[in-house]
């Protein structure tokens, strides 16, 4: 069907360092057969729409298989040159380019990891009679994974744009899966609307790059020279265009409506790897395409990131819907990554470019990060959801007992996400402040006295991270039962448990030895901010290269606190003993206890409602102290709605309105319309 | 890594474990006799800590795995950050591995491990202490890495010893931004540790309690080692703050057995300060309702942020 040209044209000159190095065969091959296979497995299930055995236990498995191929592929890829190929497909004049370098290939690595996962997991989680049907879900899902890849790889606009495309229209098919429910059928639309929106925004920002050459290979936008007016301009179409597919404030809307109607494995992949391809697609084209960045973008994406990471933390924390929840701190990570490549772009503007190279390391990290145990995070609620039917938290509680395979994976990746060490999320955190702490030297007035202060609200970002993490776990699964037929509630199935586990290993791996990977990310750095040789430490230590002197062994950390607890725990049973007894909990005394005496979501989330009131639109209902049976009601809405996009759906009625009434239903009128245009037309060419 | 390194390792975390319970029975003793009540012998907190390690503990039906493992991971997160700040020697091989942003997230991993253990038993004060606790956490965090940020920008490094290090060989130099820092740094000691004014350490009066309402479901063994992490990291807090701000007295590079003593000397007598001074503080204050704590901890970030802008245009960081 489509004939591929599997020679590697060696590039003239890499941009990594002017050494051309041809990436190896068997990685090309494998990265380019990757989308194509799962394009394959999902057209099998075609064949057997309704088997819901072949589809979870033949084709989930094998686009594991692939994604596992993927990974190893472009891990492979990571450390060697690019490869390109020019695919006989496509326009007349634009034939379909596809490229892999090093930016490529780690976000590949990410997809390919993460996949992985997820479809070991969906091979376990889906059931009959659960919204569409098993065949048309795999190829919904399949294609939904190769869009993604040929995003990554695609190498001209017209082959990003279609990819793009397909990728949101998979996607929107996935989150509508469960359509006969209208609040699904809402998100889902709201989801496309703001897709499309960002999509016009990228033709547009393509549009600028090709910079009067009318060619739309990345080459050639490469090759042109935009005035700084100009290239502001693309950059900002690029921030519109991605920043509303990764749901920068204020394009955020949709995200909190889409995941909690997706099925859990598909918010996973939208969490997880979608998000990222927005990041993918931002850093190619600021730091690629338009060559070295302006530091005023950098100011303004640094500004909008760290806004987006209090403000996604904030509401998360008053979330009661544990999708909500986790939707909400998507947009605190998103925000955090972008942080980071807003300093990376100051840095670099200002030609500082060891320490944009620290930033960028930073936010590449926290990328990979998030996608592990955010997807991991989804797929728990999958699992619970499953097992409970519940996805409010109010009504949860209690589950380690029954579901202690979740529960303790889950309890790695809350840790992670809430930044400690020393998990992978504390890495990413250490890579950022380490960055923030040079950015006194950066030479711009005024703007080095303001950025080390954005470190304070990154850090406060990731302790109300910790906050809503203690919240989201807590009510979950620790405390009591709050309804009673959680009693009933079972463990993750085997596929289920194998990829929780392996997540939660990646969490713990890639924090245990960080620095594994950053030398492997050398060579994306490299490419983005020219050549730097950073070195990150020995095996099992992270060190800011040559920026400042301080270090961090995340192993012997680990090591330590292992010991001190292991000797404790000894020498407290040699000297004393081990004897315990159970009985009812204290509590002061009190003598009835039940679950309804817990905190609520709603209570823990109540001091935050309190202190950040502005950004909140409450809407509290008091009882009045007579009332026979009080009631209690606080909604919170996100201002954003009735602030920007209201506003913008009342204008856009308007100007509907307006245009509507050139419509008389007359054929008579249409005619005038007709001869009046003819006649304005021929005036124009007289 | 050489002899003196190792002794001065071994010293710091064996002074922190045995100086703690110390350092809140002096403050306790202080406490009583500015208050006019007959005061309790200073051993007291060692007695309590071996009477408890002699009990059979009792754990709530509910308790999980995870609430039996709370107090070991709490005690270990305290005990090694004891072994990175310089309490007595700046000399530490452990301040290589874990820098004050490490330092930051151990006191976070410690206070979420505490926080996950209180609402494990699922008891109403148990998660309401949970979620006060987290509270004051995501408060006092930005505060405290910003007075970090401060010393790191004047140490030229984020590592603990290395900072106390350029402190102690620049001399006692008069540097706004350190006071600045300095009174943020005591506000968030204060938050951090369970101290008045925004907990009161000897309350048990249900409604009002943060870190007492988090343990309450501990018994024996567990109920120890969780009171000695807190002392421990009441000791620590100190020690970081005698190390940033009165580095005096602490022994260099290569130090032999007689400098650790004098450094300990040292280290006893500015505790026997601080800690007077803390329970002079916590007698003639009160306690704050709940919400005005996010004004009191916003006013140590305040402070902080003025210390770190002073320093950058003392060290000429507008361009």
């Amino acid at each position: 069907m489509i004939a591929l040209h599997l020679e590697c044209p060696p590039r003239a000159t890499d941009q990594a360092g002017g050494n051309s190095v041809v990436c190896s065969d068997w990685a090309w091959v494998g990265v380019q057969a990757a989308p194509l296979t799962w394009l394959l497995l999902g057209l099998l299930g075609l064949l057997r729409v309704r088997s819901l055995r072949f589809v979870a236990h033949g084709l989930f498995p094998a686009g594991a298989l692939v994604g596992v191929m993927l990974a190893v592929c472009a891990w492979q890829a990571l450390g060697a040159g690019s490869c390109a190929t020019v695919l006989p497909l496509g326009l007349p004049d634009l034939p379909m380019h596809l490229r892999l370098d090093a930016l490529s290939a780690f976000f590949l690595l990410l997809l390919g990891g993460v996949a992985a996962a997820v479809s070991i997991f969906s091979a376990g989680y889906f059931r009959t009679g659960e919204g569409t049907a098993p065949g048309l879900l795999a190829l919904q899902y399949h294609l939904f994974l190769a869009a993604m890849a040929w995003v990554l790889l695609a190498d001209d606009a017209y082959a990003f744009m279609v990819a793009w495309e397909v990728m949101a229209l998979a996607s929107f098919f996935l989150v509508t899966s469960q359509h006969r429910v209208p609040e699904v059928r809402r998100a889902g639309f709201l989801y496309l609307l703001i897709a499309h929106l960002g999509a016009i925004g990228l033709l547009l920002c393509f549009g600028v790059l090709q910079g009067g050459s009318w060619q739309f290979t990345f080459d050639a936008m490469r090759a042109a020279h935009l005035s700084p007016g100009w290239a502001s301009v693309a950059f900002g179409l690029a921030l519109f265009g991605f920043g509303a597919k990764a749901g920068l404030v204020p394009l955020h809307a949709w995200l909190p409506e889409a995941h909690p109607a997706a099925p859990s494995p598909v918010s996973a992949l939208m969490s997880g790897v979608m998000l990222k391809t927005a990041v993918y697609g931002l850093l190619r084209v600021s730091f690629d395409l338009l060559g070295t960045p302006q530091w005023g973008w950098g100011a303004a994406l640094l500004a909008i990131g760290l806004f987006s990471a209090l403000f996604g933390v904030m509401f998360a924390a008053v979330q009661t819907d544990m999708k909500r929840l986790l939707a909400y701190s998507s947009i605190e990570n998103i925000g955090v990554i972008f942080a980071g490549i807003g300093l990376a772009m100051l840095f670099q503007g200002s030609g500082l470019r060891t320490f944009a190279a620290l930033a960028l390391a930073a936010a590449l990290f926290h990328c990979l990060n998030h996608a592990l145990f955010k997807s991991l995070l989804f797929l728990a609620t999958g699992s619970v959801l499953h097992a409970t039917r519940q996805r409010s938290l109010g009504k949860l509680g209690g589950l380690i007992r029954r579901m202690p395979w979740v529960a303790w994976t889950t309890l790695v990746a809350s840790l992670a996400i809430a930044g400690l060490p020393p998990l992978n999320g504390f890495v990413s955190e250490w890579l950022l402040l380490q960055a923030f702490l040079v950015s006194p030297q950066l030479p711009l007035s005024f703007v080095n006295m303001l950025v080390p202060v954005g470190a304070a609200l990154l850090v406060l970002a990731s302790a109300l991270a910790g906050y809503v993490m203690v919240k989201f776990y807590g009510v979950i699964f620790l405390g009591r039962m709050r309804e009673p037929q959680l009693e009933q509630a079972h463990d993750a199935g085997r596929f289920e448990r194998v990829a929780l586990v392996a997540l939660a290993l990646a969490c713990v791996g890639l924090g245990l030895l960080p620095s594994v990977l950053l030398e492997r990310l050398n060579a994306t750095i490299g490419l983005l901010v020219g050549p730097t040789a950073t070195a990150w430490g020995e095996l099992g230590w992270l060190r800011a290269g040559a920026v400042s002197h301080a270090s961090f062994s995340p192993l012997l950390f680990a090591v330590g606190i292992a010991a001190v607890m292991l000797g404790s725990f000894l020498v407290i049973r040699r000297l004393y003993h081990g004897r315990v007894a159970r009985g009812p909990a204290w509590d002061c005394g009190y003598p009835w206890q039940d679950a309804r005496m817990q905190d609520t979501a709603e209570g823990f989330g109540q001091p935050i409602r309190q202190i950040f009131e502005p950004f909140f639109r409450m809407q509290r209902r008091l009882p009045s102290p007579f009332d026979d049976a009080p009631r209690y009601q606080v909604t919170v809405e996100d201002r954003f709605w009735y602030l920007f996009y209201l506003p913008v759906v009342r204008w856009v009625d308007a100007a509907a309105r307006m245009v509507g009434q050139l419509q008389q239903g007359r054929i008579a009128v249409y005619l005038l319309y007709g001869f009046v245009t003819l006649v304005a037309l021929l005036v124009v060419v007289l | 890594m050489t002899l003196s390194a190792l002794l001065t390792q071994a010293a710091a975390v064996t002074a922190a474990a045995g100086l703690a319970p110390l350092l809140v029975g002096w403050v306790n003793q202080c406490r009583a006799w500015l208050q006019n009540r007959t005061a309790p012998p200073l051993s007291l907190p060692y007695r309590t800590l071996r009477k408890l390690l002699h009990k059979d503990a009792v754990l709530a039906e509910s308790a999980s795995p995870l609430f039996r493992a709370v107090p070991y991971v709490v005690f270990g997160c305290m005990l090694v950050a004891a072994g990175i700040i310089p309490s007595l020697g700046t000399d530490l091989p452990a301040g290589r591995a874990a820098d004050a942003i490490a330092l930051i997230g151990l006191f976070a991993t410690a206070r979420m491990f505490i926080a996950l253990g209180a609402m494990d038993v699922g008891t109403a004060f148990g998660s309401l202490g949970a979620r006060r606790e987290m509270l004051i956490g995501f408060l006092a965090e930005p505060a405290l890495l910003m007075v970090l940020f401060n010393l790191a920008l004047i140490g030229g490094s984020t590592a603990v010893p290395v900072i106390a290090d350029r402190l102690l060989a620049q001399g006692i130099a008069m540097n706004p931004s350190l006071a600045f820092a300095a009174l943020a740094f005591v506000m968030v000691l204060l938050a951090e540790n369970a101290r008045l004014p925004i907990d009161n350490p000897a309350t048990h009066l249900e409604l009002t309690m943060i870190h007492e309402a988090m343990v309450l479901e501990y018994s024996a063994r567990h109920l120890a080692l969780i009171e000695w992490a807190s002392a421990l990291k009441l000791f620590n807090y100190a020690c970081l703050g005698f190390a940033f701000f009165v580095p005096v007295g602490l022994a260099g590079q290569d130090a032999g057995l007689t400098d650790l003593l004098l450094a300990a000397a040292w280290l006893v007598a500015k505790l026997i300060l601080a800690g007077a001074a803390l329970a002079l503080f916590e007698t003639l204050s009160a306690k704050l309702r709940v919400f005005r704590a996010p004004e009191f901890l916003a006013m140590a970030f305040m402070l902080a942020v003025l210390g770190l802008l002073t320093q950058l245009l003392f060290s000429g960081g507008v361009a």
